[in-house]
């Protein structure tokens, strides 16, 4: 991929966050409701109401006030929490790495049972493999995850202990110890994900097997492992990981939900109650992070997808 | 009207490189899809170029296709044999199979662009080759295939080497199959309309160095086609083929001075002359039956000029009218009808 293609996708990118960062503050104006009135509880006077007003710069014209934000939200400052007086930056990255570790595992597991299933399934079509592959699939993405998350943790952490069922530890308190808190919500999160994978990866792999350029390859005498990997998997891939890059927002949305079931302090649990509060600053806070995230991932998909297909990368 | 190089010098006593003996693929399911195929024989010399033409939809892809088992997973070969080199090809197993594939038999299809991985170098695609049959690693496997590249007319190979497909025009994707096809210095080439798919001026350039290579190799050919030029220009004998079935086979010169087939004739007749002004366009009149709809006689009868009902309806006989001839109609077999070619003797 040139570096000219890299860049107008990082343009991009920046111009999607920019236009986040307008709807972010849009947000609060449009909001029913006084911020300051928020803050300043039930019974404050209305001189407290507007003096917290005037603190806030509420008061200014709305463009002098979304400049003001969007320089500091250029610096790294997002505001501080309306409740805890501490800095919505800071917060957000104390909660953050459950969430991003639980989603990014929640990845590796989509990937991993996804794509082998669609593969194995693709290949031998008509099979009964491909059949029960067809089945799960279906199953897997009818299956809310709340659901799969609570079946897991009565399988896996009640009815046998081998699993913890609630919690997060920090992997600086032993790798195995970590696998064994995130094991359960990530595989609930990415399961899903996985049997869209699955079915999408079995549609193109079958797809590519009907091409002319694996007959070619055939009879070059290619078969087995060579042709699978080298004349079907990466032509095969292509649109597969386009698939992966709009599941990945969608994986940053239902971790709320199995933070939740598992009893996770991350983002979820702060996003939700942030919203109840009406804690603005920290609303936005989150709203902006979770679109560098999905921003980021696409970007990166991007980039793969340039490195798998060459006609991306020259054009 | 030339024969083009390879003469039948070697005829008759060898054993042909290539033996099709009544090669029949159905279409399982139904009674009704039977035959797409059906009793096709015919033989390749070692050297020799051989053309199986007709219309769209007569077999002739399927034909080719079955010499290496590269069928749709949908038909399957019902009967016959295709004996390449003395081992037949449908009865061997896998792994003989493989070994076949792009070694001594090299194959190109008919649409370069769709034929080519899109994602690997060319250079790779050629190399696969190589490595696969002769086991060379990926380094050395390249340096064959920037040799290969030059014979096959492209320039700057070692620098071509790193292209994708979709990066040359369709006359060089071309040359590139070609170039992966005779990668292992293969006895025969299978090329399935190797030219039908390119701009006129590329046409002639790619039978050009197909004939360059049937020289410098003594390379055996056969050659799927449904351009009557071609065929004069570049084979020794020719096959046609209507419906599934074998109408005639012939050296070729002989296809256009007297045809044994009135489909040949028809075909012939069909071709536009060119010098003569304000001729109308001869076409053979209804269309070739679609397979499951074949008819029980002839297959050509309903469209044929020389339709005799009582003879016609009946199925017609393979037969030999010559050592080198053979004729699918009952008529000509018979003396009864007697066809004229378009070239004048």
């Amino acid at each position: 991929m040139s570096a000219g293609m890299v860049i107008r996708r990082l343009g991009g990118g920046l111009l999607v966050l920019w236009l986040v960062s307008i709807l972010t503050f849009l947000l609060v104006q449009l909001i029913p409701g006084d911020v300051a009135e928020v803050i300043a509880g039930e019974n404050a006077t209305v001189a407290e109401v507007s003096r917290i007003r005037i603190e806030l710069g509420l008061d200014k014209p709305i463009l002098e006030q979304y400049s003001s934000w969007f320089v500091g939200i250029l610096q790294g400052d997002l505001g501080d929490s309306l409740f805890t007086n501490r800095s919505v930056a800071d917060t957000i990255i104390e909660a953050a790495p459950p969430t991003v570790i639980i989603t990014l595992m929640a990845i590796v597991v989509a990937v991993v049972i996804g794509v082998t299933a669609g593969i194995v399934a693709g290949l031998t079509q008509g099979s009964w493999i491909d059949r029960s592959v067809s089945a799960l699939a279906t199953l897997g993405i009818a299956m809310p995850s709340f659901w799969l998350a609570m079946v897991l943790v009565s399988v896996f952490a009640l009815a046998n202990p081998w699993l913890p069922a609630t919690g997060y530890v920090d992997i600086r308190e032993g790798f195995g110890e970590w696998l064994s808190y995130v094991i359960l919500p990530s595989t609930a999160l990415g399961l899903a994900t996985a049997a869209e994978l699955a079915r999408h990866t079995r549609g193109c792999v079958a797809d590519v097997l009907t091409r002319p350029y694996v007959r070619t390859a055939r009879a070059r005498g290619a078969s087995g492992v060579w042709l699978v990997r080298r004349h079907i998997l990466r032509n095969a891939a292509i649109p597969v990981v386009t698939v992966l890059g709009l599941q990945a927002g969608r994986l940053l949305g239902g971790v709320i939900v199995v933070e939740a079931v598992f009893g996770i302090s991350g983002l979820g649990s702060l996003a939700i109650n942030s919203v109840l509060q009406r804690n603005y600053p920290m609303i936005q806070g989150y709203v902006l992070f979770s679109a560098v995230i999905v921003v980021a991932i696409n970007l990166i998909v991007d980039l793969a997808y340039g490195w798998i297909n060459p006609k991306v990368r020259t054009a | 009207m030339t024969a083009g190089p390879g003469q039948r010098s070697d005829a008759g006593a060898a054993e042909p490189l290539l033996a099709v003996k009544g090669l029949t693929i159905d279409l399982p399911g139904g009674a009704r899809q039977r035959g797409l195929v059906e009793d096709v024989t015919f033989e390749v010399r070692k050297g020799q170029a051989v053309a199986l033409i007709g219309e769209s939809g007569c077999g002739k892809s399927l034909t080719s296709m079955a010499i290496l088992g590269l069928l749709p997973a949908a038909v399957r070969v019902a009967a016959g044999s295709i004996h390449f080199d003395g081992v037949d090809l449908l009865t061997c197993n896998r792994k003989q199979l493989r070994k076949v594939r792009g070694g001594p038999v090299g194959m190109v299809f008919q649409e370069p662009m769709s034929s080519l991985n899109p994602t690997m170098t060319v250079g790779d695609q050629i190399a696969e080759v190589r490595r696969l049959h002769l086991g060379e690693r990926r380094s050395v496997a390249l340096k064959e295939a920037s040799k290969l590249l030059s014979r096959v007319g492209i320039p700057n190979a070692d620098r071509r080497l790193g292209s994708y497909p979709h990066e040359m025009s369709g006359g060089m994707q071309q040359r590139v199959m070609i170039a992966a096809a005779i990668a292992c210095d293969p006895k025969l080439l299978i090329a399935d309309e190797p030219t039908t798919a390119l701009d006129v001026t590329i046409q002639a350039e790619i039978l050009e160095l197909l004939r360059d290579l049937r020289r410098d190799l003594d390379l055996a050919v056969l050659l799927v086609t449904h351009d009557l030029g071609v065929v004069a220009d570049f084979c020794d004998d020719v096959v046609v083929m209507y419906a599934g079935h074998i109408a005639e086979r012939t050296p070729v010169d002989r296809l256009f001075y007297e045809p044994q087939h009135p489909y040949s004739s028809a075909l012939l007749a069909a071709v536009p002359q060119a010098g003569r002004a304000r001729t109308s366009l001869t076409v053979i009149p209804g269309r070739v039956p679609s397979a499951g709809h074949f008819p029980g006689g002839c297959r050509f009868e309903p469209r044929c000029a020389h339709s005799v009902e009582d003879v016609c309806r009946r199925p017609q006989a393979d037969t030999a009218i010559a050592d080198d001839r053979r004729t699918r109609c009952g008529r000509v077999a018979s003396g009864d009808l007697i066809l004229k070619g378009t070239v004048r003797g």
